[in-house]
Order: structure tokens, then C-alpha cells, then sequence
């Protein structure tokens, strides 16, 4: 019985820590609903390759800042925390820095200024401000990897667009030495260049964000006429239940039977019956 | 002339939001009245001169102690603490300019436009010659320029578009967004004037 008390706890326990990752994602997906970091979104996402490049550099900072944030929030003073989370954010970034241009050069050189730029970007302070500082290590960890994530499925998705529109091209580039992608030698004849210059980016977020927003609109529509559904769907039964008393009284005046007054005590749907039964 | 080219260059052909994407956040979180969008760009403009001469001072620093790896975290340090000392100082010298900037001041230090022309100067002059402490403060200031200019465009287009009968999705920041899409448009026609 217990190891049964403890599976159960072990897969809630496993369920809200998803949760936390699904949360950086999809419901509090940094580019399209809080609208952090939009600056390197629009500046590296004229192809998928240097999206992905920037955002996965963005998600391990953004986990090791939150480790770090959440492991000495109880170090830290109140005053100077902005001060140490932006000097504890700019070491990470001077790391990645390092890291990308000693085994990824090429990378390194197409996300040019956007990757030092890392520090100001309002994602990371906002994570560490918002959630590192208040929750433990393993939480904080795991919501700088929702957010991360999130963060570079964005810039992957606008990237994907700009290139293939731009340039006719899908996950065309190369990436530590590897050749990879295709080229659409069809679209290439027709691509539109406007989606590759900074206008392009402006474009593709702008429209994608109000797709975005049509669509949550119309799953909260749906929502709410469910829980209309539902609660016109109680409402009836609740009607239904006061008719059947008043039946059931109607009945007991008349002295019909007493088996009415069992089946009240037991579920609606026997009352239900019951009702009609005296509908009968 | 050359100076002339560079003025013109950071104004118009390099605009730090519309070319470049550099403080997108304050461009569409503050542009929604033309005077607070006004009350940004002075500050980002008075920042920005100022912290180009600070940017070189420590390059010229780094340089000479040989280590230029510590630049992104000496260059967020400094102007930090720059957008503090100059909150402390105009409070006390100057209180009309210190309430006219107000609330704008502190937002600036996650501004990326600040540590970006930081870094480009470093990257365009380099710190080798006196005459590029020059160009440093003469570009962060006219690249303070450009981005007044084009949140102070956007507000105005704002604060019409605020009357118009937008598609519910559309409203808000899409179709901000989509404004800057056309008033980018509009600036590639800069592009390849100075060079």
C-alpha cells in the first residue's frame, strides 16, 4: 500500500515538474506572450540554423543563471541582487562566448553583437528576478529549460519562415562542419528578398503573433461554451431534481407510494427517473 | 565630411531599431504616446554619448592590461553603474532634465541599444587613436538619434492607429509590429547613401 501512496506522489511530483517546462512553452511562451528578447528574435532569424544557434545558446544560459540565482538567493542581499543576477548572467554569456568560438566558429560569426547582447536580454533577468529567486534548484533549473526552449522552438519557427520565403531554403547552412538543409531550387527563382532584410523579421513576428492570438482566442471561445454547455447541462439536471420533488410531493399527497422518498435520498440520476416516473 | 558620413550614417543607413534591431523592447513598450516616447529617446540619447566615452576608456584599459575576454562583463558593469551615477547626479544638479527623463532612466540599463553601440564602436573605430574617442561619442549620440527619430515615427503612427478598426487579433503589438515592418521598408531606401 505504500510503495503504491508513494508511486502516486512520485508521478504528481513528476507531473508538475512538466508542467513547469510546459509552461515556458506553450503558455508562457517568452517571444509571443510575455514578448521578451525581441531583439535578437528579429535579428538572427533570417535563417533556422543561426534561430537555433541563438537560441540554444540562450537556454543554457538562461539554466545556468537560474542554478546559480537559485542556489545563492539566500546569499545574496536584497539591495544588490539586479547588480549580481547581471554579473552572474555576463560570465555565463563570456563562457558561451568562449565555448562557440573556439568549436563553432562559423556560428560564432553570423550571430555576431547578438551574442554578447545575451546579457541584456530580458528573458534571462526576468527568469532569474521572477522565478529563480523564489524556488529551489531543481525547479529553477527546470524553468530556465521550459523557457529556453521555448525561447529557441520561437526563434526556430520565424527563422523556418523568413529563410523559406526569403530564400528558398530549409535549414540551409552549416553547422559545426556539417553541411546540412536543402535547397529548393524552385522557390529559389521566386523567393522574396524583403523577408530576409529587417523589415521581413518585423513582418513574420508581427503575423505570426496574431495567429497566435486568433487561435487562443478561439480555444477560450470553445472553453467558455463548454463550461456554458456544462453549466446549462447542471442547471437542467438541478431543474429536473426540483420538478421530481415537486412530483414526489405531489405524489406523497396524494399517497401513492413511499418509495419516492428512498429513491430522493440516493443519486440525481435515480431521481431523474423517478421524476419521470412520475411524469408516467 | 567624414564626420558628416558618420552622422548620417548612425541617423538613417545603420538605424539602430529599423536596420539593426537593437532596443526593440523600449520601441514597442514605450511608443505609445509621442511625449513619453520623446522623454525615452533623450534619455537613450544622453546615455548613449555618455557611455560611448566610458566604453572606450575601459577598451582602452582592457587592452593594455591584455584582457580583452572580460569586455561583455566590464561594458554591462559600467554602464550599470553609469545609468545609476547619472540618476544621482541630474537629481541633484539638474532636477527639471532628472523629472523630464523620470522612470526612463533605470529601464535603460536593459537596454540593448546602450551595450550594443558599446560594442560596435569597439568593433568599427577600435581604441588605438585619440580621434576615435571622437567617432565613439559622435556615433553613440547620433545613433541616439536614430532611435528617437524612429519611436517618435511609430508613436505618432500609434497614437492614430489607436482610433482605427483593427481585426481583434491584429491589435496591440501585432500590428505595431507591422508598422515597423513599413517604416522599415521605408529606411532600406537609406541604404547604401554613405557607404
Amino acid at each position: 500500500m505504500k510503495s503504491n501512496g508513494n508511486s502516486i506522489n512520485f508521478s504528481q511530483g513528476l507531473k508538475q515538474k512538466g508542467g513547469i517546462i510546459a509552461n515556458g512553452i506553450v503558455k508562457n511562451n517568452p517571444v509571443f506572450r510575455l514578448v521578451l528578447g525581441t531583439c535578437p528574435t528579429l535579428a538572427v532569424t533570417s535563417g533556422a540554423v543561426n534561430g537555433m544557434g541563438m537560441g540554444l545558446a540562450a537556454t543554457f544560459v538562461l539554466v545556468c543563471s537560474n542554478i546559480l540565482v537559485s542556489l545563492l538567493r539566500k546569499v545574496i542581499p536584497d539591495k544588490v541582487r539586479i547588480p549580481a543576477y547581471v554579473l552572474i548572467i555576463a560570465t555565463f554569456v563570456t563562457l558561451v562566448q568562449m565555448i562557440l568560438q573556439k568549436f563553432i566558429p562559423a556560428l560564432y560569426e553570423s550571430l555576431g553583437i547578438y551574442l554578447p547582447l545575451i546579457v541584456v536580454n530580458c528573458i534571462i533577468l526576468a527568469r532569474a528576478e521572477a522565478f529563480a529567486s523564489t524556488n529551489k534548484v531543481l525547479d529553477s533549473a527546470l524553468d530556465g529549460l521550459g523557457m529556453g526552449l521555448g525561447f529557441t522552438a520561437s526563434l526556430m519557427l520565424i527563422g523556418l519562415i523568413r529563410e523559406f520565403l526569403g530564400a528558398g531554403t530549409l535549414f540551409y547552412g552549416e553547422l559545426a562542419g556539417l553541411q546540412m538543409g536543402v535547397k529548393i531550387a524552385a522557390f529559389e527563382s521566386v523567393s522574396m528578398n524583403i523577408f530576409i532584410l529587417p523589415a521581413g523579421g518585423f513582418l513574420v513576428f508581427g503575423i505570426l503573433m496574431a495567429v497566435i492570438n486568433a487561435i487562443s482566442d478561439y480555444a477560450r471561445k470553445r472553453k467558455e461554451e463548454k463550461e456554458k454547455k456544462q453549466i446549462a447541462l447542471i442547471e437542467s439536471a438541478e431543474a429536473q431534481q426540483r420538478i421530481s420533488e415537486a412530483f414526489g410531493g405531489a405524489s406523497e399527497k396524494n399517497g401513492v407510494n413511499e418509495v419516492n422518498e428512498d429513491v430522493k435520498t440516493e443519486s440525481g440520476v435515480e431521481l431523474k427517473n423517478a421524476a419521470e416516473g412520475g411524469n408516467d | 565630411m567624414e564626420f558628416l558620413i558618420l552622422i548620417v550614417s548612425a541617423i538613417f543607413v545603420n538605424n539602430f531599431i529599423l536596420s539593426q534591431f537593437l532596443g526593440i523592447c523600449p520601441f514597442l513598450g514605450v511608443s505609445k504616446k509621442t511625449d513619453t516616447a520623446l522623454g525615452m529617446g533623450l534619455a537613450v540619447i544622453f546615455v548613449m554619448g555618455v557611455a560611448s566615452i566610458f566604453a572606450w576608456l575601459v577598451q582602452k584599459l582592457l587592452v593594455a592590461l591584455h584582457v580583452e575576454y572580460l569586455q561583455t562583463i566590464s561594458f554591462i558593469l559600467v554602464i550599470a553603474a553609469l545609468v545609476q551615477l547619472v540618476e544621482m547626479v541630474l537629481k541633484k544638479f539638474a532636477p527639471a532634465l532628472y523629472s523630464a527623463l523620470g522612470v526612463y532612466l533605470p529601464l535603460i540599463t536593459t537596454n540593448c541599444a546602450v551595450l550594443g553601440v558599446a560594442i560596435l564602436n569597439v568593433n568599427t573605430y577600435g581604441v588605438a587613436t585619440g580621434l576615435s574617442l571622437l567617432q565613439f561619442f559622435l556615433n553613440g549620440v547620433f545613433s541616439g538619434v536614430g532611435f528617437t527619430v524612429a519611436i517618435l515615427l511609430l508613436a505618432g503612427i500609434r497614437e492614430k492607429i489607436e482610433y482605427a478598426d483593427i481585426p481583434k487579433p491584429f491589435k496591440g503589438f501585432p500590428i505595431t509590429l507591422i508598422t515597423a515592418c513599413i517604416m522599415s521598408m521605408a529606411f532600406v531606401a537609406f541604404s547604401g547613401m554613405a557607404g
